[in-house]
């Protein structure tokens, strides 16, 4: 079986969850017998435009030091389309990218029948062309190469899948990895939004990562319930070669939060639950890192509640900061009012630190070795935060089960469903 | 085949409240009024006031041919009181009818034999003195909480002078035994044991009405048969359940109690088997062997043991930390405090804590109020953060001279067992 595959982007040059989901995926995919051919726009410059480029797998940067996975890239064709496109690196970024659209910045029609158009207008000017642009390179390819099946992750690959499949006829599947809604609130962009709904109506199947997302397809976007499958994410072994300096200088406990601080994630809950838990016992130590537009009100609540002794704030942290932080943490918070998945705890569990989790996010549907709160429920996260620190035997027993449990999260489960999925589609 | 034997268990705790680590030092009201009440009105009316009203018919109908014995935990006799006075007449009728045995447990349905002696005992007379002020009845055969047995707790039952004991016929205890006989401890060899046949007991309270099973539906007829089908060597058989079967665990609309009502009928007129107490049975039968149980059995899940109340973390801190305050509380030796204390042993809440349904299936979700079991043992261990406060706090202010008599007696009483 072979896939053609579009994705936006792939390790090493990636900004969060979807490039390191697609990479799982991939990995997994080509471990059970499916051939792919993944397609990601790739922004290095002036190349001249207009050519796709086939890439042989040993000149593109992937990180791959597993022996095992090494015959399998072999099999893996990349192909690189040239564009501007960089993928956005952060939440703020999105939106500033997303803004630009809506403010009405230069918007050329682009058809599909314009084939000379396609590549040569120079680099797009905001990100809907880019998708736009994409959409076509998708019906380019479907008609260079032999393939059974088309698969799309998350909306801005969605017009690339759907293209190829109206140019080549092979049925389509489409992987929400996030919504506009969990991106975005109540605030939805409206011509992303169509894009996934339109995405999600001209494919034979959609994949959700929970069955959260699962329940968004269903309800806010009106999608055949038929149509819907989740598939929960896996998460990559941990790499136990790495040694982390992780001394601690301080000598009370320390609560982190670890994400982009946005609306999203749910700081403000973190910040109240901190603070009921300081009322009762000074001698903790909050952590917040991360970025985000709701950094300044969260430094200016913490301050207003008279706990930024105990409250510190890191910014943003990457690599080895992070497992720094975690092998720092006593306790993991991840208060998300929307989270389609979530692989932070996952991480976060790998380093031994037991993990409280929203009720409101996919990754809770997998996890039995996890404390689960509602987001809002900041007494029940504080009474777990208190219990976490205070009851001996709970750390040990989450230590005891729970790098476990996500051991046994395994992206080869996703990928062997997923293979099920186009097997279905294909007889 | 002589005998059925039916032994109901009455159990029901004293569940915790949300107890928030903010209410610690503050707020001492640990019980779910409002839960408590409404299981037990709910379970009053759709189990005990049925199911009792089908016994004491059977038993005006058959006289002498029909007995059973009941377990009536101290925390479930002191709900009925509480909340559900009527179901106590009924039980009270019942007692009246000179047919129904009621056995001795601990009051608290509590997991002390695993701790020691003392409290073990203690809980077990408080227990027989509240079955004799209700049921005006001196119980003679002993049932440990969960029916847990070892030839450690057989001992000190036998030393508080029971002569009859029921519990689990665990199959890795019995190997090619049968639980349909008399057995009595390896240890104590005047302690006479009736075992539960767990796969006829559980044919009733799991698998009445569970139409995949290849059974389904069981009528009173096919389980006559089964039993009068047995060994002729069988001599008895034990069915041991939770009294929440009937009606409860296995609703009305099952035909429960069409069962309940025409098994016994259909034994007595077809055959020469008569329904039993345990005290009966351990004076007319003679013990086919001895059984060694140096671990202890209990009747819970596939492996019998008690890794549904002990053996995880948590489970092992939360009991380590109630019974450290066992030496003061004597010392304070407060009535109400005790009691309290007693509530916060019962099993069912160590039962909460428990890892295994994750993979051990349904039975145990079904009877958890709680989420996860981290969620149960915070909950407890927050209560019981408090509840160590407050003895902390009355034993300190305890005049020097009691608690000198109390130290001196306490390094003078013999070390604990441990668990």
């Amino acid at each position: 079986m072979k896939v053609l595959m579009f994705g936006w982007e792939f390790p090493p040059h990636i900004s969060g969850g979807l490039g390191t989901a697609s990479y799982g995926l991939t990995k997994a995919l080509l471990k059970a017998g499916v051939e792919i051919i993944f397609v990601v726009p790739k922004a290095y410059g002036d190349e001249s435009p207009g050519s796709v480029r086939l890439v042989n797998a040993s000149d593109v940067a992937v990180d791959i030091t597993d022996e095992v996975y090494k015959a399998h890239w072999n099999k893996i064709s990349f192909m690189e389309v040239d564009s501007s496109l960089l993928p956005y690196s952060t939440e703020d970024e999105y939106f500033r990218i997303v803004e630009q659209l809506e403010a009405g910045a230069s918007r050329e029609t682009v058809s599909l029948s314009s084939q000379k158009y396609a590549f040569s207008g120079g680099y797009g000017k905001n990100l809907m062309e880019e998708v736009r642009r994409y959409a076509l390179v998708g019906a380019a390819i479907a008609r260079q190469h032999d393939f059974d099946l088309i698969h799309s992750h998350d909306w801005l690959a969605y017009m690339a899948g759907v293209e190829a499949k109206k140019v080549s006829g092979k049925p389509l599947v489409v992987h929400m990895h996030a919504t506009e809604f969990d991106r975005s609130g109540e605030n939805v962009n409206q011509s992303v939004y169509e894009i996934e709904r339109g995405g999600m109506e001209a494919a034979d199947k959609v994949i959700a990562v929970s069955n959260l997302t699962r329940n968004i397809v269903i309800n806010r976007y009106g999608i055949d319930p038929a149509k819907v499958i989740t598939v929960h994410n896996g998460v990559e072994p941990s790499d136990s070669n790495r040694s982390i300096d992780t001394q601690k200088h301080v000598k009370e406990k320390i609560v982190t939060f670890l994400g982009r601080i946005t609306f999203q994630k749910g700081p403000e809950y973190f910040v109240e639950a901190a603070k009921k838990v300081l009322k009762q016992d000074p001698n903790v130590r909050f952590v917040m890192a991360g970025s985000g537009d709701l950094l300044p009100k969260m430094i200016r609540r913490v301050a207003e509640l008279g706990i930024s002794t105990r409250f510190h704030f890191t910014g943003f942290l990457k690599g080895d900061d992070v497992d720094k932080m975690f092998g720092m943490s006593d306790v993991y918070v991840m208060p998300s009012v929307s989270e389609p998945f979530g692989i932070s705890p996952l991480e976060a569990m790998r380093s031994n630190v037991p993990v409280i989790i929203s009720k409101q996010s996919g990754v809770s549907e997998v996890l039995k070795h996890a404390i689960k709160v509602d987001f809002w429920d900041i007494d029940a996260m504080a009474d777990a935060i208190h219990a976490l620190l205070k009851y001996e035997s709970l750390p040990k027993t989450f230590k005891e089960f729970g790098k476990e449990e996500v051991d046994n999260i395994k992206w080869d489960q996703a990928g062997l469903k997923v293979r099920d999925v186009y097997e279905k589609l294909n007889c | 085949m002589k005998a059925v034997c039916f032994y109901f268990q009455v159990h029901q705790p004293f569940r915790l409240r949300t107890y928030r680590f903010f209410d610690i030092g503050k707020n001492h009201d640990y019980f779910d009024e409002y839960a408590n009440r409404f299981i037990m009105q709910q379970v009053a009316e759709k189990c005990y006031l049925p199911a009792n009203k089908v016994l004491l018919n059977l038993i005006k109908t058959f006289g002498e041919d029909f007995k059973v014995s009941f377990s009536i935990s101290g925390t479930a006799m002191e709900q009925f009181g509480k909340y559900a006075p009527k179901v106590l007449e009924s039980f009270q009728a019942l007692a009246k009818t000179g047919s129904v045995e009621f056995l001795a447990e601990t009051y608290a349905h509590s997991l002390a034999s695993l701790h020691g002696r003392d409290e073990f005992s203690r809980q077990v007379e408080r227990h027989v003195g509240k079955v004799r002020e209700l049921f005006g009845q001196k119980p003679e055969t002993f049932r440990n909480t969960e029916l847990i047995y070892s030839n450690d707790i057989g001992n000190m039952v036998s030393d508080m002078g029971y002569r009859t004991m029921i519990t689990e016929g665990a199959k890795h205890i019995l190997g090619w035994k049968s639980p349909n006989l008399l057995y009595c401890s390896a240890t104590s060899p005047k302690l006479k044991l009736l075992l539960k046949n767990f796969q006829m007991s559980d044919d009733i309270a799991f698998r009445f009405s569970e139409r995949r099973w290849s059974e389904w539906p069981l009528t009173a007829e096919k389980f006559a048969g089964w039993i009068q089908g047995l060994a002729p060597k069988d001599e008895v058989v034990n069915l041991f359940l939770d009294y929440e079967t009937f009606g409860e665990h296995q609703w009305a609309e099952t035909g429960i109690f069409d069962f309940l009502k025409a098994f016994p009928a259909l034994m007595i007129k077809r055959t020469p088997i008569r329904f039993k107490t345990p005290s009966e049975l351990a004076g007319e039968l003679q013990p086919a062997a001895s059984l060694n149980v140096p671990y202890p059995i209990s009747w819970a899940d596939e492996e019998r043991d008690l890794t549904a109340w002990l053996g995880n973390e948590m489970q092992d801190e939360a009991f380590r930390k109630i019974f450290d305050l066992e030496p003061m509380l004597m010392a304070i030796n407060d009535p109400e405090m005790i009691s309290e204390w007693r509530r916060l042993q019962t099993s069912d809440h160590f039962y909460y804590m428990c890892t295994k349904w994750f993979s051990d299936g349904t039975v145990h979700r079904y009877f958890n109020p709680y989420e996860s079991p981290y969620d149960a043992f915070i909950n407890y261990m927050n209560v019981v953060s408090d509840f160590g406060i407050r003895v902390d706090q009355k034993y300190a202010g305890m005049p020097a001279d009691r608690l000198k008599r109390v130290r001196k007696k306490a390094s003078t009483t013999p070390k604990k067992k441990s668990a």
